[in-house]
C-alpha cells in the first residue's frame, strides 16, 4: 500500500507539469493579452510592462521561468491584474475561505445525502422514499444562481423590510463568521447533496438485493445490523467516487457563490483572471486544482481499498 | 514612547474627544448649512470590481481612483461642481507663454506618519509614475499633461530626472509643460500626479499599500483590505483640513453582482450602489424617488466604422454610412431598453463637458420620420437596401446584455427602413479588443469615457495618427484643426467644425451619452453630482440625521 501510494505521488510530478503545459499553450492561444483595454497603451508604456512581467520572454522561455519559480521557490508570480498583490497572495487570500465553505459544504452535502439516500432506500415505495426523492429532484432542478439571490431575499432582504431586520447578512465574509457562512454553504451543497442522496439510494436498494445481504437476513441478524455491518460499505463505493470529485469542486470554490455572496473566495478570482488573461493567476490556480484533484483521486483510491476487500494495489 | 509620538497621541485623544462632544450628542449640526448631524458619521458603498491598484501611480480605474483620492492629496482638488480648487498647493502662477506653472505648497500639509509634504515628494511621485521601472499602465498620463520629456523618460530613453518638474525648495513644485494647456491646473487633480513618500515606497517594497505600509497625504488612511471582499478607510488625523472633515469612516464593498448590491441597499446594508442594473431606473425612481439618481457621466456609446480595405466595402460609402446612422431610432434606446436618464447622441462629444455647446447639426433637429425618409433616399441613392443590392452588416459587440439589446434593436431599425441585414458577432472582452484593434470587423460596438473635462479628450480620436483610432478614419482637415486647436485661444469653435466633419463624413455612429444611475442613502449628504467625471472626495461628504 505504502509503495502504491509513493507510486501514485511520483506519477503526479509529471502529470501536474503536463497540465501546466497544457494550459500555457491554451492561453497563448487566446486572443488578447493582459495589457489589453478600450485605451491601448502607447507602445513604450507597453514594452514597459511586458518587460516587468516577462511576457516580451519567447513562449517557452516564459513557462520554463514558471516552472522553474514554483518549483525551487514556491513562487507563482505576479498577479498582471492586481497590481498590489502576487498569485501567492491572491490564494493565500482566497483559499481559506473557499476552504472554509466548501469543507462545509461537503459535510453538509455527505451528512444530508446520504442520510437522505439511506432513508430512502430503506423505507422504499412510502412516503418517506417519494419525500426524498422530491427533495433531492427538487434541489437538483434548483441552480444555486437562482438559489443564491433567493436565499438573499428569504433570509435578507424580506426580512429586512418586514420583519426589521435581516436575519442573516446578505453578502461578506468578515473573517468568516458564522451567521455569513450559511448561506454559501446551503447555496453551494444543495445541488451535491441530492446527486449524493440519489447515487446513495440506488446503490442502497441494489445491495439490499443482493445474495449476501440475503443471507445476513436469513440467518435473523435484526436490519439495523444488516445496514450498518453488511450493506454500509458496499453500498458507498459508488458515492465514494461521486464525492471525491465533489469535494474538490467545492473546496476550489464556486464562482456563483463568491459572486452572490461577494465572499472574496477563490472561484471568482479564477473566472475573472481567465477573462483578464491574468496568466499567472490563471496557472496558479489551475495548479492548485489540479494538484488537489491529484490528491482527492488517491484519496479514494485509498477509501476503496479499505471499503472493498476484493480491491488490492 | 517617544515625545513626538506622546504628543501625537494626546492631540489626536484630544481631537476625539472633542469630535466626540460635537457630534456624538446628535445635536450637532455642519458648519456650513446648518443640517443637524447624524451621531454615526460613516457610509459603505458596493463596487463592481476588485481595484487593479490603489496605488496612485499606478491605479487605472475609476474606483481606485477614487480611494486614491480619498488616501492622497493632489496639488489641486476638485470641488463639487468638477472645479479645480487649492489642495496641497495654496496657490500656483503660470508663465506668460503658458509653459510654467510654479506652485506653491501650503505649510501644514503632512504625511499620515507626520513627515511634512514637500515639493520633492510631488517630484518623485511623477517621475515614479513615468519611471519604466514602475511600468505603470496610466504612465501616458504623464505624456497626456504635456510634462517636458515624458515621452522619452517613459521610453527610457531618458533619466527621470529629466522630467519637466522640479523642487526649487520644499514648498515650491514647478512643472514645465511643452505647450499652453489652460486646463493643466485640473490635470494635478488626477491620481497619477499625487506625491509619494520615497521611504515609505522603498520600505514597503512590494507591500506598499498594505495598511501597514501605506503612508498617505490625504483626509484618509487605509485601515483595511481584504481583496475581493471590501476596502475600508477611515479620518486621518494628521490631515491639514482634519477638522473641518465630518465622515470618519468609508467602507468599499466589492460586489460583482448588481442585482446582488441592488438588494442590499434595500435590505439597509449599503448607503450608496454605483451600478444599478440596467432598466431598472424608472422603477426604483418610482418607488424611491428620494434615493435614485440619475445624473451625466462622462462617457459615450457609438459604433465604431471600420474604415479600411478589411470592413465592409458599401460602408466606404459616406451616404450608405449616413443612411445606417440616420435609420438608428436613438429615442428607442435610450427611453426603452436603457430607461437610466441617458441621451441621445448624435455628435461624439458628450453634451455635458464643460463650456461645450453641441453643434447645431442636421441629423439632431429632424424627426425620425424625417431621418427614416431621408436614410432610404440615401441608401437607394447608394444602390443598397429593399430595392438595390442586398447588404447585410456585421456587427462585433464584446458580451453584455444591453450591447446585445442595443444590437438587437438597431439591427431591426435597419431592415425595416432600409433593408439592411444584420448579423451579430459577440465575443469575450479580450478577443473582442483584439478584433477592434486589428480591425477585424465591419460594425463595432465601442465606447469612450473622458480623461479630462474638454473635448479633446474624445475628439483626439478622430486623430489619424491616434492609436485610438480603431475605425482608421483619416480626415486631414479634421488632423489639422485638432493641431490648430491645441495653441488655439479660444478652441471651442474649432472643436464644434471638428464635430462638424465628423458628421457629415459619419466617421462613427454616435448612439448616447451615458448618465449614473446610483442608489443613495436620503442622509448620506453633498454627493457632487454636477461633477461631470464623477470624481467624489468622502471629506466632503456628511451624514445629516434622519428621522
Amino acid at each position: 500500500m505504502f509503495a502504491y501510494i509513493v507510486r501514485r505521488l511520483a506519477i503526479a510530478v509529471p502529470t501536474l507539469l503536463i497540465l501546466v503545459v497544457f494550459s500555457f499553450v491554451l492561453m497563448f492561444a487566446a486572443p488578447g493579452g493582459p495589457f489589453d483595454s478600450e485605451r491601448p497603451l502607447p507602445p513604450e508604456v507597453m514594452a514597459n510592462v511586458l518587460e516587468r512581467y516577462g511576457l516580451d520572454q519567447p513562449y517557452w522561455k516564459q513557462m520554463f521561468d514558471y516552472v522553474k519559480n514554483v518549483v525551487l521557490y514556491f513562487d507563482f508570480g505576479p498577479s498582471f491584474q492586481y497590481r498590489d498583490r502576487t498569485v501567492n497572495d491572491v490564494i493565500a487570500q482566497g483559499f481559506p475561505v473557499t476552504l472554509t465553505y466548501g469543507a462545509w459544504s461537503a459535510l453538509v452535502a455527505v451528512v444530508v445525502g446520504v442520510s437522505l439516500g439511506v432513508a430512502a432506500a430503506l423505507r422504499q415505495n412510502t412516503w418517506l422514499d417519494y419525500l426524498a426523492v422530491g427533495i433531492t429532484i427538487g434541489a437538483q432542478a434548483l441552480p444555486n444562481f437562482v438559489m443564491a439571490p433567493l436565499l438573499v431575499l428569504f433570509f435578507t432582504l424580506m426580512p429586512a423590510l418586514y420583519f426589521g431586520g435581516p436575519w442573516l447578512p446578505g453578502g461578506g465574509w468578515n473573517g468568516g463568521q458564522w451567521d455569513h457562512v450559511i448561506m454559501p454553504v446551503i447555496a453551494l451543497s444543495t445541488s451535491y447533496m441530492a446527486s449524493i442522496a440519489r447515487i446513495t439510494r440506488s446503490s442502497m436498494l441494489e445491495t439490499l438485493n443482493s445474495n449476501f445481504i440475503r443471507t445476513a437476513r436469513a440467518k435473523g441478524l435484526p436490519m439495523r445490523r444488516v445496514v450498518w455491518r453488511h450493506a454500509m460499505k458496499p453500498a458507498m463505493l459508488p458515492v465514494i467516487s461521486y464525492v471525491g470529485v465533489a469535494v474538490v469542486g467545492m473546496i476550489t470554490g464556486s464562482v456563483v457563490v463568491d459572486v452572490a455572496f461577494s465572499t472574496g473566495g477563490i472561484g471568482q478570482f479564477f473566472v475573472n483572471s481567465a477573462f483578464n488573461r491574468d496568466y499567472a493567476v490563471i496557472m496558479g490556480i489551475t495548479v492548485l486544482v489540479g494538484a488537489l484533484t491529484i490528491l482527492f483521486n488517491l484519496v479514494v483510491d485509498i477509501l476503496y481499498a479499505w471499503l472493498d476487500p476484493k480491491i488490492r494495489y | 514612547m517617544t515625545l513626538h509620538s506622546k504628543l501625537l497621541a494626546s492631540t489626536a485623544a484630544l481631537m476625539i474627544a472633542g469630535a466626540g462632544a460635537a457630534w456624538a450628542d446628535g445635536h450637532a449640526t455642519h458648519p456650513e448649512t446648518g443640517e443637524p448631524l447624524a451621531s454615526e458619521q460613516s457610509f459603505s458603498y458596493s463596487i463592481i470590481d476588485d481595484f487593479p491598484s490603489i496605488d496612485p501611480q499606478l491605479v487605472e480605474d475609476v474606483e481606485g481612483s477614487s480611494v486614491a483620492r480619498d488616501l492622497f492629496e493632489g496639488l489641486m482638488v476638485e470641488n463639487a461642481a468638477g472645479e479645480a480648487v487649492p489642495g496641497v498647493a495654496e496657490s500656483f502662477e503660470v508663465s506668460d507663454d503658458g509653459m510654467t506653472y510654479t506652485f506653491t505648497l501650503r505649510e501644514n500639509a503632512v504625511w499620515s506618519n507626520g513627515d511634512p509634504v514637500v515639493a520633492g515628494d510631488f517630484v518623485y511621485g511623477l517621475q515614479r509614475a513615468a519611471d519604466p521601472e514602475t511600468a505603470s499602465p496610466y504612465s501616458w498620463y504623464v505624456e497626456v499633461m504635456g510634462v517636458l520629456n515624458a515621452a522619452a523618460v517613459v521610453a527610457g530613453e531618458m533619466p527621470v530626472e529629466e522630467l519637466g518638474i522640479s523642487a526649487p525648495d520644499d514648498r515650491t513644485v514647478v512643472y514645465q509643460i511643452d505647450a499652453p494647456r489652460p486646463y493643466f491646473p485640473q490635470m494635478t487633480t488626477f491620481p497619477t500626479t499625487f506625491p509619494a513618500n520615497r521611504a515609505a515606497v522603498e520600505a514597503g517594497g512590494e507591500d506598499y499599500t498594505s495598511p501597514e505600509n501605506f503612508v498617505s497625504n490625504g483626509a484618509y488612511v487605509l485601515s483595511e483590505y481584504v481583496p475581493g471582499e471590501k476596502l475600508t478607510r477611515v479620518r486621518n488625523e494628521m490631515y491639514w483640513d482634519n477638522e473641518n472633515t465630518i465622515i470618519d469612516e468609508v467602507t468599499a464593498l466589492i460586489i460583482n453582482d448588481s442585482n446582488q448590491a441592488l438588494t442590499r441597499y434595500l435590505a439597509g446594508e449599503l448607503d450608496l450602489v454605483m451600478d444599478v442594473p440596467a432598466g431598472q431606473f424608472p422603477r426604483l425612481s418610482e418607488e424611491y424617488p428620494d434615493e435614485a439618481l440619475s445624473f451625466p457621466s462622462s462617457c459615450s456609446y457609438y459604433y465604431l466604422i471600420n474604415h479600411t480595405d478589411s470592413g465592409n466595402p458599401a460602408l466606404q460609402n459616406a451616404d450608405v454610412r449616413e443612411a445606417l446612422s440616420l435609420a438608428i431610432d436613438r429615442g428607442v434606446i435610450v427611453d426603452n431598453i436603457l430607461a437610466g436618464g441617458q441621451k441621445e447622441a448624435y455628435t461624439f462629444t458628450h453634451w455635458a463637458v464643460a463650456g461645450w455647446e453641441t453643434p447645431d447639426i442636421d441629423i439632431a433637429n429632424m424627426t425620425q420620420e424625417e431621418r427614416n425618409a431621408k436614410a432610404q433616399e440615401l441608401i437607394a441613392g447608394a444602390g443598397y437596401g429593399t430595392d438595390g443590392e442586398p447588404l447585410t452588416v456585421e456587427i462585433l459587440y464584446n458580451t453584455s446584455d444591453s450591447h446585445r439589446s442595443i444590437a438587437v434593436a438597431i439591427g431591426q431599425m435597419w431592415k425595416q427602413t432600409l433593408g439592411v441585414e444584420t448579423e451579430l458577432a459577440n465575443q469575450e472582452w479580450a478577443t473582442y479588443l483584439d478584433t477592434r484593434s486589428e480591425q477585424n470587423y465591419q460594425v463595432a460596438r465601442a465606447g469612450w469615457c473622458a480623461d479630462y473635462n474638454e473635448p479633446s479628450t474624445y475628439l483626439d480620436l478622430f486623430n489619424s495618427a491616434s492609436s485610438y483610432n480603431d475605425g482608421k478614419f483619416v480626415n486631414e482637415e479634421i488632423d489639422a484643426l485638432l493641431t490648430e486647436a491645441k495653441t488655439a485661444e479660444d478652441a471651442m469653435p474649432i472643436y464644434q467644425q471638428i464635430e462638424q466633419i465628423a458628421s457629415e463624413e459619419t466617421a462613427i455612429l454616435p448612439i448616447y451619452h451615458y448618465a449614473s444611475v446610483r442608489m443613495k442613502d436620503e442622509n448620506l449628504a453633498n454627493w457632487p453630482t454636477e461633477n461631470f467625471l464623477q470624481n467624489w472626495y468622502s471629506k466632503d461628504l456628511y451624514i445629516t440625521a434622519g428621522e
